[in-house]
């Protein structure tokens, strides 16, 4: 077929309603978000000791990073949904979670004598805590993948497999009140392993969903 | 090459043509694609030529790239150009058609900006696969995308010569629009 002949079809095609992708992604963050919390709440709860747990920096470090992971994650994750995307700067964002986790396990193996350093990352609950977050992440990731459908992105496997990873940032966020670990050893452990999970089911479903 | 876009403002020709095309203006969009087309066959010629290629796929990867940007026109950020986002499309594709073509291993295309000053009408014996693929779509849709295209029909016309409403010519050829793109997509892998 001609090029010419074929614009002819193309041209008689209807105009669909524009696409705001921004707010597809908000949409499906807000959703997912819903449905992890419903998760939480119905299967998890916070900690029985989150009173006195609140009181401790490692604690809300749990919260720092995880925000600091989610947020860029997230704009990467929107900004990948477009063919000409540049996330050059906002790579560079996501150093930022790592450094803070870095800084923490530094501190936290001068605070701890060496005896405690193995019992401290293993905690109580590593396996508990590898399932919880791709559990929680499971509602983000869905809706984010179908958010993502109308957009365009040029490398499928990538775009979803970052989404993974924003995915398991929010559900972090959301799992660090039920989670009993709290040192620094523990998180910086655990929840790269759990995202690691999310990031290879993302991928997946990338190369499935959103090739086009 | 009346429409050139200029790097960094979303007011050069291209983006103009395409929010009017969205609006429903379609002779600018018939001018839009025809323009990118030029652009883009200039780009895959320089691609396969450096790659060693024959010029045979050529079409191929012109009226895949034209299809690709079709089916997402509506997901473009009108506040960007243009032009970078059409760029970003015709580079994957033509990288694409090379793989097709058994080459592993291909040089990324950079600058697109050069094409655009050198673009390159059709060659009016150069056919492209889109034939072969229209064969993998029901009879009907078929018929109404070769009643368009090749056959240069009118959707009135396509309509009233099929009794059917000229809101359903334009859902089958929508419909058949996205069956050609996912079966060009299969052909790649």
């Amino acid at each position: 077929m001609r090029t010419s002949d074929f614009i002819n079809a193309l041209a008689a095609d209807p105009v669909p309603e524009p696409i705001r992708l921004g707010r597809r992604v908000a949409v499906a963050l807000a959703i997912g978000l819903l449905g992890s919390v419903t998760l939480y709440c119905l299967l998890l709860g916070p900690r029985p000791d989150v009173a006195a747990a609140s009181g401790t920096m490692r604690f809300w470090m749990k919260f720092v990073d995880s925000f600091a992971f989610a947020l860029p994650t997230l704009l990467l994750t929107l900004r990948l949904a477009y063919p000409d995307a540049k996330p050059s700067a906002l790579a560079l964002w996501l150093a930022a979670p790592f450094l803070l986790l870095a800084a923490g396990v530094v501190v936290e193996l001068l605070v701890v004598p060496q005896s405690e350093w193995m019992s401290r990352l293993m905690g109580a609950t590593a396996i508990h805590c590898m399932i919880t977050i791709p559990m929680l992440a499971a509602p983000i990731l869905a809706a984010l993948i179908v958010g993502l459908r109308a957009g365009a992105p040029l490398h499928s496997g990538l775009t979803g497999a970052i989404a993974g990873a924003a995915s398991a940032g929010v559900a972090a966020l959301v799992y660090a009140s039920s989670c009993p670990g709290d040192s620094p050893l523990f998180v910086a452990t655990w929840y790269p392993l759990a995202t690691l999970i999310c990031m290879g089911v993302g991928a997946l479903a990338g190369r499935w969903f959103l090739a086009w | 090459m009346e429409a050139q876009p200029i790097k960094g403002l979303k007011d050069d020709p291209w983006s103009r043509m395409m929010t009017a095309a969205i609006a429903g203006d379609e002779g600018a969009y018939r001018r839009l694609l025809e323009d990118i087309g030029r652009s883009v066959r200039a780009m895959a010629r320089g691609a396969f030529s450096r790659a060693g290629v024959g010029d045979a796929d050529v079409e191929d990867a012109v009226q895949e790239t034209l299809l690709a940007i079709h089916l997402k026109r509506h997901t473009w950020d009108p506040a960007q150009p243009l032009g970078p986002w059409v760029y970003a499309i015709a580079r994957h594709k033509v990288v694409d058609a090379l793989r097709r073509r058994g080459r592993r291993r291909v040089e990324p295309i950079e600058n697109f900006e050069e094409f655009l000053a050198a673009p390159e009408a059709e060659d009016p014996h150069a056919l492209s696969d889109a034939r072969k693929l229209l064969e993998t779509l029901a009879p009907r849709q078929r018929d109404i995308v070769t009643s368009i295209s090749l056959d240069g029909q009118s959707v009135a016309a396509t309509a009233k010569r099929l009794s059917m409403s000229e809101v359903a010519v334009r859902v089958a050829l929508h419909r058949a629009l996205k069956s050609l793109g996912a079966a060009w997509r299969r052909s790649v892998e």
